[in-house]
């Protein structure tokens, strides 16, 4: 019998790191040198502000290059970097550079600037892990805490051990893998987290669970 | 003062128990904040809001205000001025007029709490008593702090450099520093006069009072009249749109009677608005928070169109009520509103006007918009998150690291 799961909670204190960028060349310099924190909160802050819906591009990045920049064609390329398919910030954080050093850095020799008051700002955070008070031993229990469980839970368990080294993309499916449950643990490790809201992946994963009840 | 069980219905279970339990390793901490007054100021309104609800959490909450006389506060209302990037003066003599009040407040806000919390830069000099006594020393920064004057900056900074950690409302107001600084953005309570729900006869109680025409729509912007806040481009967008939709205007707000500014911009908004009877410009009294609540759920639309703006709290009041919002992109609004989903960022007079005839035409999308607004709110500027973001706070004082367990 492979041991219980207890729920956590995610919660988060943003810190400012007291630099802005007003071009695609600051940006990549700064994506560069701040700390890892700071690129987690970037690419992971819009997915707790926006629990339901996600009017915005997926990165902080790219929603700045796009809105305040007005380079929609970068801003598209650096919106399109699959977060998933990363499995450490140090990777991601290279290939955000790569796509910023691919760019010229001025535009037939005018480098474009944000307008004043629209510098992007770098940001960090630190995380505070919270028992939620839940602890699961069966795929129909667990099934029954996730309807249950705050956003910020599932969010714990399904984003944060990426980028903590855990081991696995995220809690729950190596959590069934080590009940045997490869089949489930399989089809959760498929999943884009990153593509859809925290409740959309609520639901995704009541399917599945349902699915293979 | 309001219970936290009585935001149960408001944040639900698991945000109310998420307080409990991170309070939990601060039980019986003195957190001592430190400002300037003690009534009047959005300061001294969120602390008295805050203390009660510290302490049902077991934080030992405590409040002290520093004394000063007429000149010490005439010196920090003209850096008040001059953070917002007023041009102002202030000789050496002011300077160390400040600077010896400070010490002069040692003697009777004696610095005790394992937090000593300081609010605004009034205060800032106390810090001079930081000893090696293992206490924690926090700076809030209320004020907008985009575009300081340079001298004040140079002054505070000596200050604020001696601290654990500065706390700030906007990502703009960050400067490089060599402390940990904080984004804490300010919130609003959901129980007080100004955002609790109302009857609807407790808002037609204020329409009539006003002669307001709740049959047809309202247009609103609640706001001091000050000439950043834009009342008279409110007044022409307003024209330009009523070309073509019926709607009335409100622009209702206070603003200090001996302020001469303040007056001029009062009587440029009462010439602008003159031979138009569906304009109403209201001169609301102090303790006017019932009104303005009313006036705001009566909307049909809600404008903010500033020309800067700190934060812009009136926003976060508005789309708490669920109400469309047009607003400028200026200060914290951005943070607020995210353009036509929970509300609308304008630049312009013109693009206000045509936002305003598009929403009232379109009541539809304009009811999502104030929904989703309402639900930013509830997620990001309610008083309850910024208690965990304090208390969140508190304990990375004491607890190093990326990531905390608890």
């Amino acid at each position: 019998m492979a041991a219980p799961l207890t729920f956590q909670i995610q919660l988060t204190l943003t810190e400012l790191l007291g630099r802005r960028a007003r071009s695609a060349a600051e940006l990549r310099d700064g994506i560069r040198s701040v700390p890892r924190s700071s690129i987690y909160y970037h690419t992971h802050r819009y997915l707790l502000q926006h629990v339901r819906e996600s009017p915005e591009p997926p990165n902080d990045f790219a929603y700045w290059t796009t809105n305040s920049l007005g380079q929609h064609q970068l801003g598209e390329s650096l919106a399109s970097v699959n977060t998933v398919d990363f499995l450490g910030l140090e990777e991601l954080r290279d290939r955000f550079v790569s796509i910023l050093e691919a760019q010229p850095s001025s535009n037939d020799g005018v480098c474009v600037l944000s307008p004043e008051g629209l510098e992007f700002h770098f940001l960090a955070c630190r995380i505070f892990v919270v028992p939620a008070g839940l602890t699961v031993c069966s795929l129909p229990e667990f099934r029954d805490a996730l309807t249950r469980i705050p956003a910020e839970s599932l969010y714990y368990h399904m984003f944060v051990p990426r980028f903590l080294g855990a081991g696995a993309p995220d809690d729950f499916s190596r959590w069934f893998a080590a009940q045997g449950r490869t089949d489930v643990a399989a089809a959760l490790t498929k999943l884009d987290p990153y593509a859809m809201t925290v409740e959309g992946l609520r639901r995704k994963i009541l399917d599945i669970l349902d699915q293979h009840a | 003062m309001p219970k936290l069980q009585e935001y149960l219905p408001i944040i639900g279970e698991s945000r109310l128990d998420q307080l409990f339990k991170i309070a939990r390793p601060l039980e019986g901490r003195v957190v001592q904040n430190i400002n300037s007054t003690a009534v009047g100021g959005g300061v001294a309104e969120i602390l008295t809001r805050m203390i009660p609800l510290f302490r049902e959490l077991g934080i030992d909450a405590r409040w002290d205000v520093i004394r000063g006389n007429e000149r010490f506060f005439a010196i920090t209302k003209a850096m008040h001025n001059g953070l917002h990037g007023v041009p102002v003066e202030l000789s050496a003599s002011d300077f160390e007029f400040f600077v010896e009040t400070g010490r002069a407040n040692i003697e009777h806000v004696r610095p005790w709490g394992d937090i000593v919390f300081l609010h605004d830069p009034q205060p800032i000099a106390l810090v001079e008593e930081r000893g090696s006594d293992g206490r924690h020393w926090i700076w809030r920064c209320h004020i907008d702090f985009t575009a300081p004057q340079a001298d004040i900056w140079e002054f505070l900074q000596g200050y604020i450099r001696r601290f654990d950690a500065a706390v700030f409302s906007a990502p703009a107001f960050s400067r490089p520093l060599p402390i940990r600084q904080v984004l804490i953005a300010p919130s609003i309570d959901p129980l007080s006069d100004k955002n609790r729900d109302l009857t609807e006869s407790e808002i037609s109680a204020v329409c009539n009072r006003f002669g307001l025409d709740r049959t047809r729509p309202i247009v609103s912007q609640i706001s001091r009249f000050d000439f950043l806040k834009d009342p008279v481009g409110v007044i022409k967008a307003y024209k330009m749109a009523k070309k073509h939709v019926d709607c009335q205007l409100v622009l209702a707000g206070g603003g200090a009677t001996d302020d001469p500014e303040g007056q001029k911009v009062l009587d440029e908004v009462r010439r602008e608005a003159e031979g138009d009877s569906d304009i109403f410009v209201l001169f609301l009294p102090p303790a006017s928070d019932l009104a303005i609540n009313a006036l705001q759920r009566a909307s049909s639309v809600v404008l903010q169109k500033s020309l800067r703006e700190g934060f812009g709290l009136t926003v976060a009041e508005a789309l708490w009520k669920a109400r469309p919002v047009i607003a400028s992109a200026v200060g914290g609004i951005p943070l607020q509103i995210t353009h036509k989903y929970s509300g609308i960022l304008t630049h312009s007079i013109e693009g206000t006007a045509f936002w305003i005839k598009q929403l009232l035409n379109e009541p539809a999308y304009a009811a999502v918009l104030g929904q989703n607004g309402r639900e930013h709110v509830r997620q990001n500027f309610l008083i309850t998150r910024h208690i965990k973001d304090y208390i969140l706070l508190f304990l990375s004082l004491e607890r190093p690291g990326d990531v905390i367990e608890l």
